[in-house]
C-alpha cells in the first residue's frame, strides 16, 4: 500500500481500490439492512408490524441492534476452547466475504476475474462449515455440540448436490469463469434449460445459509440456539452478519448463473442485478415466513433421495443435450 | 510468484508439524486444513487452478470436515489431552525422526543432483515456464490415457459406499413393516 502511494498509485491500482472498498461497504450496508427488511416483510405476510418505532418505518432499526452488539459484554465461557471459540465467527464472515469477490456484479464491477470463479465460490462454502461445526464444539455445551453435528451431517450432504447442480450449467456455458457463464445467457437465461438445476441449486443454497426450512443447527425451540448458544457480542454479530452476507451471495449466484446476471433491456447493467437479487431475497424471505422446520432425518433423507438423483438425472438430460448439439 | 510459492511451502511444513505435535486432536486437524490450504495455494502458483480449488473442495471442505465430526463425537476432553501427552514423551521421537531424517537427506541428495545435472529444481515444469493447466486439459488427460484409473478409483468408492449401506440398514425395516411395527410395540 505504501509502495503504491509513493510510486504514484498508478490509475488502474486506484480503480481497483474503489471498486474493492465500495463493493464491501456497500454489501456490509446491504447485509446489515436485510435484518431489517426481513423483520418487516415478516410482519407484513404475517399480519403484525414489525420493528416501526426507530426512525422513519423503523429504518434505523439496525444502528439500534448495532449498538446493542457493541456495547454488550464479550464473554467467553471458561469451559470454552478459547482459542477455536474465538476463531470460528471469524472464518464464516472470511469465507463468505472472500466468496462475493468473484461476483461479477456489472461489466468492469467486481473483485475478481478468476477463471476458476465457480470453484472458487464452492470451496470457499464448504469452508463456511468449519465456522458452524467449531462454534458448537469450541462452546463445550451440549445444546451447541448437537447444532454443530447437524450442521456439519446438513451442509455435507446439500453441498453434494450444490456442486453437481451448477454443473449443468457450466457444460451449456462451457466455463467455469462467472463472466463468461453471464455472456452465454445472451440469448437464453439458464433458468429455462435448466429448471432442474435452479430448483437443487436453490435448496441447497437455502441449506448452506441455514435459512428457516433448514435451520436445524440452530432451531431454537429444541437446541436453546443451537452452535451459537455460548456466544454474545460482537462474536454473535459475526455469526449473525455472516448468515446475512450468505443470503445475498446465494441469491447474488442464483441470479448469475440462472437468471442472465445483469443483462437486462433498458435499465443499466448495475440497476439489474441489484433487482434481480432483491427479488431472489425476498422470495427467500417469503420462504421463510411459508415453511415449517422439517424433522432431521426428514431434511437426510430428502437430501440424499430426492434431491441427489434430481441433479444426476438433470446432468444427464444436459449432457445428452450438449453431446447431440455438438 | 516465487516469493509466494516458499512462503506458502513454508507455512505448509510449519503446519504439518503442528499436526504431529499438538496434544489436542481437534487443535492438529484444525494445523493440517490449513497446511491442505497451503498446499492448495503451491498448487496454484504452480499453474493448476483446477487442482488447487479440488484440494480445497475435496480435503479441506469435505474430508477433513467428515474428521473432524468424528472427533467431536468421541467427545475428547482434557483427560484425553493430558493422555496424548504423556504418549508424546522424548523416547517416542527417536524412531519416527530417524526415519524421516534419512527420508529428508535422500530428498536433498536428489534435489542436489538434479541442480548439479543442470536442471531446475521444479524440473522445469510450470513456474518457471509460466503454463497454467486448465480443467479441460485435466478432464482430457483423466478420461484418456488415465481412463482406467478413473474406473479402479470409481469401483473403490461404489465398495465404500455398499458397505456403509449395509453398515446403515436398520434390521427391523428388512423385514418390512410387520416387524418393524412389532418391535415399535416393544419399546413403548
Amino acid at each position: 500500500m505504501d509502495l503504491a502511494m509513493n510510486s504514484g498509485f498508478s490509475h488502474e491500482w486506484a480503480a481497483i481500490w474503489v471498486n474493492l472498498i465500495l463493493i464491501l461497504a456497500v454489501l456490509f450496508a446491504f447485509s446489515a439492512m436485510l435484518s431489517w427488511i426481513e423483520r418487516r416483510l415478516l410482519g407484513l405476510w404475517q399480519d403484525r408490524c414489525g420493528p416501526n418505532r426507530v426512525g422513519p418505518f423503523g429504518v434505523l432499526q439496525i444502528v439500534a441492534d448495532s449498538i446493542k452488539l457493541l456495547t454488550k459484554e464479550d464473554w467467553i465461557p471458561p469451559f470454552a476452547d478459547r482459542a477455536v471459540f474465538v476463531l470460528a465467527p471469524a472464518i464464516v464472515a472470511v469465507t463468505t466475504l472472500l466468496a462475493f469477490a468473484v461476483v461479477p456484479i456489472a461489466p468492469g464491477l467486481g473483485v475478481v476475474d478468476l477463471n476458476i470463479g465457480l470453484l472458487f465460490f464452492l470451496a470457499m462454502s464448504s469452508l463456511g462449515v468449519y465456522s458452524i461445526v467449531l462454534g458448537g464444539w469450541a462452546s463445550n455445551n451440549k445444546y451447541s455440540l448437537l447444532g454443530g453435528f447437524r450442521a456439519a451431517a446438513q451442509m455435507l450432504s446439500y453441498e453434494v448436490f450444490m456442486g453437481l447442480a451448477l454443473m449443468g450449467v457450466v457444460m451449456l456455458a462451457g466455463s467455469f469463469n462467472l463472466r463468461d457463464i453471464v455472456a452465454a445467457q445472451e440469448n437464453l437465461w439458464f433458468c429455462i434449460p435448466q429448471i432442474l438445476g435452479l430448483a437443487t441449486f436453490a435448496v441447497a443454497g437455502i441449506a448452506e445459509a441455514r435459512r428457516l426450512p433448514f435451520d436445524l443447527p440452530e432451531s431454537e425451540n429444541e437446541l436453546v440456539a443451537g452452535f451459537h448458544t455460548e456466544y454474545s457480542s460482537m462474536k454473535f454479530g459475526l455469526f449473525f452478519i455472516g448468515e446475512y452476507v450468505g443470503i445475498t451471495l446465494i441469491s447474488a449466484m442464483i441470479v448469475t448463473l440462472f437468471f442472465g446476471g445483469w443483462l437486462g433491456p433498458l435499465l443499466p447493467p448495475l440497476v439489474w442485478f441489484l433487482l434481480k437479487t432483491l427479488i431472489v431475497i425476498v422470495c427467500f424471505v417469503l420462504l421463510r415466513a411459508a415453511l415449517p422446520r422439517p424433522r432431521y432425518d426428514q431434511l437426510m433423507t430428502y437430501g440424499w433421495k430426492v434431491m441427489l438423483p434430481v441433479t444426476l438425472v438433470n446432468l444427464l438430460i444436459t449432457g445428452a443435450v450438449v453431446l447431440s448439439a455438438a | 510468484m516465487e516469493a509466494t510459492f516458499y512462503l506458502s511451502g513454508l507455512i505448509a511444513v510449519a503446519a504439518t508439524l503442528m499436526v504431529v505435535t499438538r496434544a489436542s486432536a481437534v487443535h492438529a486437524l484444525l494445523y493440517l486444513i490449513v497446511s491442505l490450504l497451503a498446499v492448495a495455494i503451491i498448487f496454484f502458483v504452480l499453474g493448476a487452478p483446477f487442482v488447487a480449488a479440488l484440494e480445497v473442495i475435496i480435503y479441506a471442505g469435505a474430508v477433513m470436515v467428515l474428521f473432524v465430526f468424528v472427533i467431536m463425537m468421541l467427545n475428547l476432553g482434557k483427560a484425553a489431552a493430558v493422555k496424548e501427552r504423556e504418549w508424546l514423551s522424548p523416547g517416542m521421537w527417536v524412531g519416527p525422526s530417524i526415519l524421516s531424517a534419512l527420508l529428508l537427506a535422500e530428498l536433498i541428495f536428489i534435489l542436489v543432483q538434479n541442480v548439479q545435472d543442470g536442471q531446475s529444481v521444479y524440473g522445469g515444469t510450470a513456474i518457471s515456464s509460466g503454463a497454467v493447466i486448465d480443467s479441460k486439459e485435466v478432464g482430457i488427460a483423466l478420461f484418456g490415457p488415465y481412463l482406467l484409473g478413473v474406473e479402479l478409483a470409481s469401483l473403490l468408492l461404489l465398495a465404500g459406499l455398499v458397505g456403509a449401506c449395509h453398515l446403515g440398514w436398520h434390521t427391523d425395516l428388512r423385514f418390512g413393516s410387520h416387524s418393524a411395527s412389532r418391535s415399535d410395540g416393544a419399546r413403548s
